[in-house]
């Protein structure tokens, strides 16, 4: 098994064609040898994968005393002693001879072969072949290439059976679908009739294959390899961050390979990240401004017009309302160079803090930058816990699924997952699932916690008839939860796994472990590409660039920025509600579609009704975007060069390889012009500028510059302020608090926080009291603000008292007053609504081979709960909440509990944000015939 | 296009439950799919990734591997006649050939009235008693052309029913494990030392 | 029909070791099985035994695998790492190997034995449940072995406390699909997990300590197990009075092809030698037709071939290897002088082919590429330069073309192809030579001893 984690123990010494070299006890010859510069020829071995030495091309002679042996390299590993000759005669024929065999049947097809030029097998004939074949018989013969799923092709007459794809499929994926099929020289790799290889991870296999016999359908005969040009970049199709190379030919990107980096991918890719650069190269990409004309509709105008058109709503907005009337959504597409100019322009220059990169799908600010930061490998580390109060990785974080698995497999680690429908993470990863109802995460983790039932009784005691339970989750179910998180490093992983769930109660439930369990560290799931950057740079009400707070850094960006909001402004829900309201003048979309990403359409469309300008900053014409007044055309992905942070807080850089389309601007200089139409300067020249100006200014960045980021150390990305390693002498009580930042020691660490009324005490005590976090309080959930108001429970304050001292990063955790929702009454289930990895989102609707991927909404619901219902499966039903209703077709799913009903968000016919009702902490539903 | 009959899934689900780890009952359960159906159907192997646990490819990817689990349809009685060293050596090719002629089909293919499949199979493990055949799996030893044509008319009139069973039939007793008198399956990651070696050490002290 | 024959050598009176049931009628059932005897050995070993000391019987008994690497039985078990439960016994039924013929009659004549030799391995070595892995083709051993099975159960013998004791272990039947290479002891461990019939690389792991789902297993021969009752009855010394060098007990042998008399034969292991069981009129009586012998298989395809030079060596597993073939699986296929040397090399070699499991790309593509040049022979499209072209095929899947075969693959099966082709072709050159229309010069070296005719012949004369 490839075990990366262990740490290698015991060194032997080996001599390896005259050379003595060290080796870790346990490490495979192959691997000892390249280590040193020796490279031994082989197809079927892989770093990551389990080695199954069949190939045979990696034959050497081996000596452990018994004389030379031919060994496969792959398979043996490193003895002291071992004397290893790679060049050898008997090596040289051996591999010689394994080359004609493995070209006595393949076709040599190489002109027509898309691997040609970066073949394994045509560049080790080179280098160790044979001079000619032998062989004058008739070759095997296939059915030239078969698709074996939607994005991938399948030719056996060129596979050579080195077991990479299907080991792949099964070891890392999980996803067996292609296998060997029949015997010995018939052997081939194939699917089951009518089971295609339908695996989000697919791509992997045509990047490993070292032949050309898979190809994927978007770059199957777009380029030769030579005609490539690459970059090294990170993807950001979501917030894992995988490396990547960016391939393009002709100004066009072609293709994403995935790059081997120790601590996140491991050179793996989802299939969504590989194949979404379709949608960089879409002919639906914005390349010139819009602006509305008189008769309301959308039309093309220079770039001159379209900003003085922006620039002077902007400006009536703030002769008429102030800065109170400008409200910023979106900004996790962005580079972490073009969040700060936005915020700079927002909050710098306008002075408006109503910012919020996030739509209302993720968790409070606070908990993503308050919560002690865990890296993927911590998650990861041998026999660790993980906690998961989060989506279904596999749906939204796909290549931390992937780690994740190879963790649970392969380094003991133990999932516990707390989940309202069976996930795949339920099947593959967790060692325990707990089916909770939707709204009382906190009390189930509590009762985690205190490994009681939660009111106290030991968890077995059963009162009365029912078995006891905690939010529907049985009380020897948490016991047996309990003890497997008990003793281990705990690592939770926290997202928004109920898009129809508040994320406070999440963010509650979160808080709770961290109160109780102080070591433990977080993992935010949030999803979107960069939004981990852009809340660090202040893209969320009542924060500023560096992880510090309006209150904690205003002093410091006082003298650094011309202006500064007055005190916090609203969150997505707050500013959609003051829009809808009348009272948002200029409404700035950065790449947001609130219409179908806002949890509450209903919401969504009342706000952008209600502003009365809406710019909007996007590369494509989405929904949201149609409703804007002036639309600017934004350089996208592998169009701009900067930087980017994924979930771990890792910033890595981004590259640029093509040109934008048309006269398509980075979002930077589009803030830069915008401020310059309305007289500012906002200094910023490049993204190399704006870099330097972060690493100067925004605490948590200090010292991060781009020169970091290229050395040899940075090229994996560097993972900002993780206070626990960094050691940074904060005491226990300060570790309580949760302080995240890289404070020095002796520097003013902030020591208590205030969150309110009732906060003060609460925060300092919940060390040890975690009831007191979780306190329950009627009184803030109904009262019809929804997240809006956290901040006002929470205004964290670190006590800047040294003036223009540069704060220390850190942002206070707030109390969130969480009750558990009353139960769902005898005529309506409630509403689960999670993601997909294919959706009707932007990206894979203009990726065409993603495109079909999406699979139409229906709505699952226990097969148990037909009967009751009255409908039968298939039957198109209305779902109505207090918001709206759709009507979907049904479909009987075991894997939803009875009384839910579950959504996938965003899916073609039955958009699910019409249903949630984004104030209420969950939304119930009725199921009818229409 | 089947899959396990009601008493089939049973006696499938008891099979699974022999061994310590499901998949271990792929070979056997696809055997019980020929035995129904005379072939192992898709719906079969898809049936059959359902009760072990595993995908429809792992399945095929098994059955694939093995000679015997035909996926297409065979004739009522599949003739392999062994063509290997011994029964080389004495007339087997000749006997395959003989059978070919009086079948009209190459080895390899089925008679049009789907009566009969021809196979040149490899050594059955008779080499003493050559040339010799099979008829789904029953053998029949040093067997003359004369003989195999005599075989050929008996099994086309239906009177070798009493020791050719249909194709896909094996043994035709099954094993039966009285769950009175069953050990049990050893699960492999529990770890617990047999009760009868503690003999040993009682050995050993005893004598010591 | 096949008989084994009561054996004598010299003067001495060999007993039928796994034998004495094969003349009965009903020598299947476990009436006559009890009545003969059958599971005294099993009650012998619960009652008066530890299993510490019926392994030590066994290591005395100095019993060699029948399966065909001969490796000694007791040794085998030893290697159990301490400790280490469950552990599992797989019995291996599969026999495949071209000429053998001796574990489906010990399985369709004599079931019991094979089951109580079955107990009485798990007893020794503390399996708590074995598997009968038996050849799918063999429809008639796995009913007798199944009502066997069934019979034994209901009397007690198998299952929870077997005869009222503390020993209990369940024996699960079942067969295979059709593969000869399941017969290697670690593709049919992949095969009883429900995978595709494939070799595992060892190292690292060898059954006895990761096998069957990465546990303590271990793979005995259907023949090796039969021996079980005998060696507890009777002690493994006496066992061990049979026999010559390693080679003790009895072995069965089966000889077919151009004989008069083709049969399975139990014999004194060791001592016997070639000629007397070829020759022999109690065994196979000589050749078909008094023609002259040509070749002999002295132990499964796999084995390089023998010739008159090798007839007076002993049926002795340490002589043979050192003559530079092997033993095996015990099964001698004898071809006289009609014999085509490049089709029976063909015939062979094509077996081997269409048996890879396609794991190992030499052997995959190698065997079936063999097959492919002979084949072309075979119908007159040979060239000249095929001769040395087959044997640096043949060299780069078993390198130095020598004895015991080096291999580039992960199991012998590979290397098994070249033994016929190296030992036809060595020869019987001339014969090739015609085929491939014209003599050339061998240039690829050739070390096994087998292939490289004496410049005298080994032992004796031609007969
Ligand atoms: C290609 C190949 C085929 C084999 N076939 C058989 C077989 O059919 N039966 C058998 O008992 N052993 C066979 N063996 C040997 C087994 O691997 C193994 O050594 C044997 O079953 C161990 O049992 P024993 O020690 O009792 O002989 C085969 C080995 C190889 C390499
Ligand atoms: S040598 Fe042949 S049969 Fe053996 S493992 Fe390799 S490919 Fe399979
Ligand atoms: S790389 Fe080692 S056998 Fe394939």
């Amino acid at each position: 098994m490839t075990d990366t984690a262990a740490p290698p123990t015991v060194t032997v010494t080996v001599t390896i064609d005259g050379r003595t070299i060290e080796a870790a006890k346990g490490e495979l010859v192959i691997a000892a040898a390249e280590r040193n510069g020796i490279y031994i020829p082989r197809f079927c071995y892989h770093p990551r994968m389990t080695p199954v030495g069949m190939c045979r091309m990696c034959l050497v002679e081996i000596d452990t005393g018994r004389g030379p042996a031919l060994q496969p390299s792959c398979m043996i590993e490193c003895g002291d002693g071992m004397s290893v000759a790679t060049e050898s005669e008997a090596t040289r024929k051996a591999q010689e001879g394994v080359l004609e065999f493995l070209l006595a049947n393949h076709p040599l097809d190489c002109p027509v072969c898309d691997k040609g030029g970066e073949c394994p097998l045509q560049d080790q004939t080179m280098s160790y072949g044979p001079g000619e074949s032998r062989f004058v018989e008739e070759k095997r013969h296939y059915e030239k290439p078969i698709f074996i799923s939607e994005l991938v092709l399948l030719d056996r007459e060129r596979c050579i059976l080195c077991d990479r794809c299907t080991r792949f499929a099964d070891e890392v994926a999980g996803d067996p679908l292609i296998h060997f099929m029949d015997r010995g020289s018939q052997t081939q790799v194939n699917t089951f009739p009518d089971h295609p290889f339908a695996s989000y991870f697919s791509g992997n296999t045509v990047q490993i294959c070292p032949v050309g016999a898979l190809t994927a359908t978007p770059y199957r005969f777009k380029a030769r390899p030579w005609d490539l040009e690459q970059v090294e970049s990170t993807c950001t199709s979501c917030s894992v961050g995988c490396r990547v190379v960016v391939q393009s030919s002709r100004n066009r990107v072609l293709r994403y390979l995935g790059v081997d980096v120790d601590a996140v991918n491991w050179g793996w890719m989802c299939d969504k990240g590989r194949f979404d650069f379709e949608a960089v190269n879409s002919e639906e990409r914005l390349g010139a401004p819009l602006v509305r004309d008189a008769g309301l509709l959308l039309k093309p105008a220079t770039w001159n017009v379209a900003l003085g058109r922006a620039a002077s709503a902007i400006r009536t907005g703030l002769d008429r309302s102030g800065p109170d009337g400008f409200a910023v959504l979106g900004g996790s597409r962005l580079t972490n160079e073009s969040a700060y100019a936005w915020t700079k322009l927002a909050k710098g220059v306008i002075g408006s803090d109503h910012v919020d990169a996030q739509l209302g799908d993720g968790l409070p600010a606070e908990a993503v930058l308050g919560l002690p930061r865990a890296t993927i490998d911590d998650a990861c580390r041998p026999g660790g816990a993980v906690l998961l109060i989060g989506p279904d990785p596999k749906e939204e974080l796909p290549v931390l699924y992937l780690r994740l698995r190879h963790a649970v497999r392969n380094a003991g680690v133990k999932v516990v997952e707390l989940a309202s429908i069976h996930t795949s993470a339920t099947d593959e990863l967790a060692a325990e699932s707990l089916r909770y109802r939707p709204g009382h995460a906190l009390s189930v983790v509590r009762a985690l916690l205190a490994g009681d039932d939660g009111a106290g009784r030991p968890p077995t005691s059963g009162a009365g008839k029912e078995p006891a339970a905690v939010g529907g989750v049985l009380a020897e179910q948490i016991a047996a939860a309990t003890a497997l998180l008990a003793d281990r490093p705990l690592t939770v992983i926290v997202g928004r796994a109920n898009l129809a769930e508040s994320g406070r109660s999440i963010a509650a439930a979160a808080a709770a472990v961290h109160h109780a369990r102080p070591e433990a560290r977080f993992l935010s799931a949030l999803r979107r590409g960069n939004v981990h950057g852009a809340l660090e740079l202040g893209m969320s009400p009542g924060l500023l660039p560096g992880r510090v707070t309006l209150d904690s850094g205003r002093d410091w960006f006082a003298e650094r920025w011309p202006t500064l909001p007055a005190g916090r402004g609203l969150d997505a829900a707050g500013i959609l509600r003051a829009a809808a309201d009348g009272k948002i003048d200029t409404l700035v979309l950065l790449g947001a579609d609130p219409l179908a990403d806002f949890p509450d359409r209903d919401l969504a469309e009342r706000g952008l009704a209600g502003a009365r300008t809406v710019i909007s900053v996007d590369q494509f014409l989405t929904e949201s975007v149609k409703q804007a007044d002036v639309v600017l055309p934004a350089a996208g992905y592998a169009e701009v060069d900067g930087t980017t942070t994924n979930l771990e807080g890792r910033v890595s850089t981004v590259s640029r390889k093509v040109t934008p389309p048309g006269t398509a601007q980075a979002d930077w200089m589009i803030a830069v012009d915008v401020a310059a139409r309305l007289g500012s300067d906002l200094g910023l020249e490049s993204h190399g500028r704006i870099g330097a100006e972060i690493a100067a200014v925004a605490p948590a960045f200090a010292g991060l510059t781009h020169d970091v980021l290229v050395s040899p150390d940075g090229r994996d990305g560097v993972v900002v302020a993780l206070p626990a390693r960094r050691g940074n002498g904060a005491g226990p009580g300060v570790e309580a608090t949760a302080v995240a930042g890289v404070g020095e020691p002796g520097g003013h660490a902030p020591t208590n926080v205030s969150t309110g009324d009732t906060g003060a005490d609460a925060a300092s005590g919940a060390a040890a009291d975690p009831d007191l976090v979780a306190a329950e309080d009627p009184g803030t959930t109904g009262d019809g603000e929804g997240e809006g108001d956290d901040g006002d429970a929470a205004e964290p304050a670190a006590g800047a008292d040294e003036g223009t001292a540069e704060p220390e990063p850190g942002v206070a955790l707030p109390v969130w007053t969480i009750i558990d929702p009353p139960s769902v009454d005898a005529y309506s289930l409630r509403l689960v609504v999670t993601r997909k990895l294919y959706d009707r989102g932007t990206l894979v609707r203009s990726s065409p081979a993603l495109a079909d991927l999406a699979e139409p909404a229906t709505l699952r619901l226990n097969p148990h709960d037909f009967d009751q219902l009255g409908v039968a499966p298939g039957d198109d039903v209305r779902v109505t909440s207090n918001r709206g209703n759709v009507t979907v077709p049904t479909v009987p799913e075991a894997a939803v509990p009875r009384g839910i009903a579950h959504l996938y968000f965003n899916l073609a016919g039955g958009r699910a944000n019409v249903l949630i009702d984004g104030n209420a902490p969950v939304t119930d539903v009725r199921v009818e015939r229409p | 296009m089947t899959r396990f009959t009601a008493d089939n899934t049973t006696l499938a689900q008891e099979i699974v439950g022999r061994y310590p780890r499901p998949k271990s009952a792929l070979i056997p359960l696809l055997h019980l799919a020929q035995e129904q159906d005379g072939y192992v159907t898709e719906d079969a192997m898809e049936h059959i990734a359902e009760l072990v646990g595993v995908t429809p490819a792992e399945v095929l990817g098994t059955a694939s591997f093995y000679e015997m689990l035909k996926r297409e349809p065979v004739g009522d009685y599949v003739v392999n006649v062994c063509t290997n060293i011994s029964c080389m050596l004495n007339g087997g090719e000749e006997l395959l050939h003989h059978l070919e002629n009086r079948l009209k089909i190459k080895a390899g293919s089925t008679t049009a009235d789907g009566k009969f499949t021809l196979e040149d199979v490899e050594c059955i493990a008779a080499c003493t008693e050559a040339p010799c055949l099979q008829v789904n799996y029953r053998y029949f030893h040093r067997i003359t052309h004369d003989q195999a044509d005599e075989l050929l008319d008996d099994l086309r009139a239906g009177k070798r029913a009493h020791d050719v069973p249909r194709h896909g039939t094996l043994s035709r007793v099954r094993q039966q494990i009285d769950p009175e008198r069953r050990a049990g399956v050893a699960p492999p990651d529990v770890n617990v030392e047999p009760p009868w070696l503690a003999r040993n050490e009682q050995a050993t002290e005893a004598s010591s | 029909m096949t008989d084994a024959t009561d054996a004598t050598s010299g003067e001495r009176e060999i007993p039928r070791i796994v034998t004495s049931r094969w003349d009965l009628a009903d020598g299947f059932t476990l009436e006559r099985y009890s009545e003969s005897g059958g599971y005294s050995s099993l009650r012998k070993a619960l009652d008066e035994m530890t299993p510490a000391q019926v392994a030590e019987e066994v290591k005395t008994a100095s019993l060699l695998g029948r399966g065909g690497a001969g490796f000694p039985c007791g040794v085998k078990w030893g290697f159990c790492p301490p400790g280490v439960f469950p552990r599992y016994l797989v019995v291996n039924g599969d026999e495949s190997e071209p000429g053998t013929y001796k574990d489906r009659i010990l399985m369709e004549r004599d079931p019991h034995q094979l089951i109580e030799g079955v107990l009485i391995a798990c007893y020794a070595i503390g399996v708590s449940q074995a598997f009968l892995y038996v050849r799918g083709e063999m429809a008639l051993a796995q009913e007798r072995l199944a009502q066997a099975l069934n019979d034994a159960y209901d009397a007690g013998y198998i299952g929870k406390n077997i005869l009222d004791s503390d020993f209990s272990v369940d024996i699960v039947l079942h067969w295979g699909a059709g593969a000869y290479i399941v017969g290697e002891e670690t593709a049919l461990i992949e095969s009883l997990e429900g995978e595709r019939g494939m070799p595992r690389l060892k190292p690292p792991y060898f059954p006895a300590a990761k096998g069957l789902y990465l546990q303590p297993t271990v793979v005995n021969n259907v023949e090796t197990l039969a021996n079980l009752p005998w060696i507890v009855a009777n002690g493994g010394s006496a066992f061990a009075d049979l026999g010559d060098g390693n080679s003790r007990g009895t072995r069965l042998f089966a000889v077919s092809g151009h004989v008069r008399n083709p049969g399975v034969f139990e014999v004194e292991f060791g001592t016997t030698t070639f000629r007397d069981i070829i020759y022999g009129e109690r065994y196979a009586d000589g050749i078909r037709d008094g023609n002259r012998i040509k070749a002999y298989i002295p132990g499964g395809a796999s084995a390089p071939w023998f010739f008159e030079e090798h007839l007076d060596l002993p049926l002795e597993a340490g002589a043979v290897g050192a003559a530079g073939s092997m033993l095996g699986s015990g099964a001698i296929v004898v071809m006289d002088e009609t014999t085509d040397a490049v089709k029976a090399a063909w015939r062979v070699v094509r077996f081997f082919a269409r048996e890879s499991c396609g794991k190992c790309t030499p052997c995959r593509e190698g065997t079936a590429w063999l097959e492919k040049i002979l084949r072309r022979l075979l119908d007159g499209h040979g060239r000249p330069s095929d001769v040395n072209k087959l044997l640096d095929i043949c060299d780069n899947i078993s390198p130095a073309i020598t004895w015991p075969p080096r291999q580039t693959t992960i199991c012998p099966l590979g290397p098994s192809a070249v033994s016929p082709i190296a030992s036809a072709l060595v020869r019987f050159r001339d014969e090739f030579f015609a085929y491939c229309g014209g003599e050339v010069e061998i240039t690829v070296p050739i070390a096994g001893k087998a292939y490289i005719p004496s410049p005298t012949p080994t032992v004796g004369a031609t007969p």
